[in-house]
């Protein structure tokens, strides 16, 4: 699963480490276009519905960070 | 008088009866200041610029947006030096262009952004680090200034892309800006209790008229960070925070919302009135918004630069269809709209025509260019008895069966296709209403007489050119259709039209 967030990331953005990079966010990796297409990305490519209370920062700022999130949608 | 600083000492007084001076004036998530120490701060910057310029030399504003820019602001209208505010994140060749044209005398930066001032230094020798411990000044040293304001004196400097990608800069007086905020204040009720929620940078017109509205009626203005518009969960936490009561957003912004279906699960508590510009707001997001939020007002503004900012509005007062455009609507009071032809006759049915501006609002013209300005700052075609200037928009316009103006789209989008006149406009209003489409818009490809859809959504170019075939004449559909993942947008986050206009072959090749 992580492999393929991080070919969807990719897709959407290349040229950012995504295995490593912790600040996707704060950082100002994206813009808010590219953020909402990401959101729309996870829920088409994972199946799941992402509800707007959980499109807060902390849920995008890493790898890791979306994949929690994926993971706490599909039990919702 | 039309001075804006008058008028501003004036609701300083009043807030003092009443014994309110320490109401915040501005915030932003770090800072908050009040209107008394928003006075003695901008007092004591006044002096610093005073002593490095001469009235009505340039300055410009290179910091970080927030509280501490809405002050420099204020300093510079008390020392009688029009503002230039420099995005601090453009690219530098664009600040230059900039700095080129306005020849500053200037320049105040914050310690954000000392390396990008290090850049510019050939370009103005003089500057200001807003970063120094604030004393009380002598008031008069400034008032001295003050009382120099005559009512046609630049207040700022506001750089807009021209079509050639060389930036404009409108110059706007204190009349402009006095003239515009009054009707603003009176038509929107704005008072010392509204609250706004800041979301357009201050270098883009929409901006003049939430911070001018809070200085001259005793507002509060939260100046919200660009980042809580990418999640608007906090967004809308922070405005319940503030109790605000009135946003003035660009449509994407109502998109992002409407498309995170975010109002299903958090309201605005307070919010009374939702006005819109800058962009076609597609009628289907309105409608969702109306239906989430029926207590609302909801109005959509209609204007350029230079017009100070608007020029017509439309409140929305009757149900409108997903398929129908939102109207632009009536000439603000005060102010003059027409519409003519090509031959400069004034159209009276209605067909469409060039939208004119004439009245106090219509800027000076533009810094530093008098061909621009001769260009679109035109002697009233409909009189030639005595100079009078008015604003030639660029936009098409015609009244629909209630008198309301209907935007169609810019002069230059109007093309000739098979024979009609077509407005790409009215091809995006059905493109942008279906439910499928997240964004959508057209462009012509004028060497092979082709119409070209671009768009971001859920539907196939198949299904999608079977809808358009069902809503629009045979003429009006486009030959190809190209699906984006990401839609380019410019700097102020409008779709960047240029960009699409001159790539087009390669990005149909590339499918």
């Amino acid at each position: 699963m992580k492999e393929k967030l991080i070919e969807l990331l990719t897709k959407l953005k290349p040229g950012i480490d995504y295995q490593n990079q912790t600040n996707l966010i704060s950082g100002g990796y994206f813009t808010s276009l590219e953020i909402m297409r990401l959101v729309m990305l996870l829920q088409d490519e994972f199946d799941v519905t992402i509800s707007p209370l959980y499109i807060v920062p902390e849920n995008f700022e890493s790898v890791d960070a979306m994949l929690h999130l994926i993971e706490l949608v599909e039990d919702d | 008088m039309e001075n804006v600083i008058y008028k501003f000492e004036k609701i300083l007084k009043q807030l003092n009866i009443t014994k309110s001076l320490d109401k915040i004036a501005f915030l932003d998530n770090n800072k908050q200041i009040s209107y008394k120490a928003l006075e003695v701060n901008a007092l004591f910057f006044a002096t610093k610029i005073i002593e490095k310029t001469n009235k009505n030399d340039v300055v410009c504003i290179l910091m970080k947006r927030g509280v501490d820019m809405a002050v420099m602001m204020l300093a510079c209208i008390y020392a009688n030096t029009p503002y230039v505010i420099l995005d601090d994140a453009q690219p530098i060749d664009r600040i230059i262009k900039i700095l080129n044209i306005a020849n500053p005398k200037l320049i105040v930066y914050d310690s954000d952004n000392f390396t990008k001032y290090e850049q510019l230094k050939d370009y103005c020798n003089l500057y200001i680090n807003s970063d120094m411990n604030v004393e009380s000044v002598d008031k008069n040293v400034v008032f001295n200034r003050v009382n120099q304001i005559v009512s046609t004196d630049p207040i700022y400097i506001l750089f807009t892309s021209g079509s050639t990608g060389d930036p404009k800069g409108t110059v706007v007086s204190h009349l402009n800006v006095c003239s515009y905020i009054e009707w603003f204040i009176t038509c929107f009720k704005i008072n010392k209790k509204t609250v706004f929620a800041n979301q357009t940078p201050f270098y883009f017109s929409m901006s003049v008229s939430d911070y001018y509205a809070t200085l001259l009626t005793g507002a509060t203005n939260v100046i919200v960070p660009k980042s809580y518009f990418s999640f608007p969960v906090k967004l809308f936490e922070m405005m319940n925070e503030y109790r605000v009561n009135t946003i003035y957003w660009v449509p994407s912004v109502y998109r992002l919302i409407y498309q995170f279906k975010l109002l299903d699960y958090v309201k605005p508590n307070y919010l009374k009135l939702a006005l819109f510009a800058g962009e076609v707001m597609p009628t289907k997001i309105l409608n969702d918004w109306i239906n989430h939020l029926p207590n609302v007002t909801f109005c959509n503004l209609f204007g350029p630069t230079e017009t100070t900012d608007i020029c017509t509005y439309y409140k929305v007062n009757r149900k409108l269809d997903n398929d129908k455009a939102i109207p632009i609507g009536n000439a603000c009071k005060g102010l003059e709209v027409f519409l003519i032809d090509e031959n400069n006759k004034l159209i009276t049915d209605n067909s469409i025509g060039e939208l004119i501006v004439k009245g106090p609002f219509v800027a000076s013209g533009y810094y530093n260019n008098p061909t621009k300005t001769k260009a679109s700052f035109i002697q009233n075609p409909l009189q030639d008895k005595y100079p009078e200037i008015v604003y030639k928009t660029g936009d098409l316009c015609y009244y629909n069966e209630y008198h309301e103006l209907m935007y169609v789209s810019r002069v230059d989008f109007q093309i000739k296709h098979l024979g009609y006149r077509i407005e790409l406009g009215e091809i995006e209003t059905i493109l942008n209403a279906n439910f499928s489409v997240k964004m959508g818009f057209c462009i012509y490809d004028k060497d092979n007489d082709n119409i070209i859809c671009f768009y971001d959504g859920k539907i196939t170019k198949e299904e999608l050119n079977t809808y358009l075939e069902s809503k629009l004449p045979y003429y009006m559909i486009p030959k190809y259709y190209l699906k984006l993942n990401d839609i380019k947008l410019n700097q102020n986050g409008k779709i960047d039209r240029n960009y699409y206009q001159t790539n087009f072959n390669e990005l149909l090749k590339e499918e």
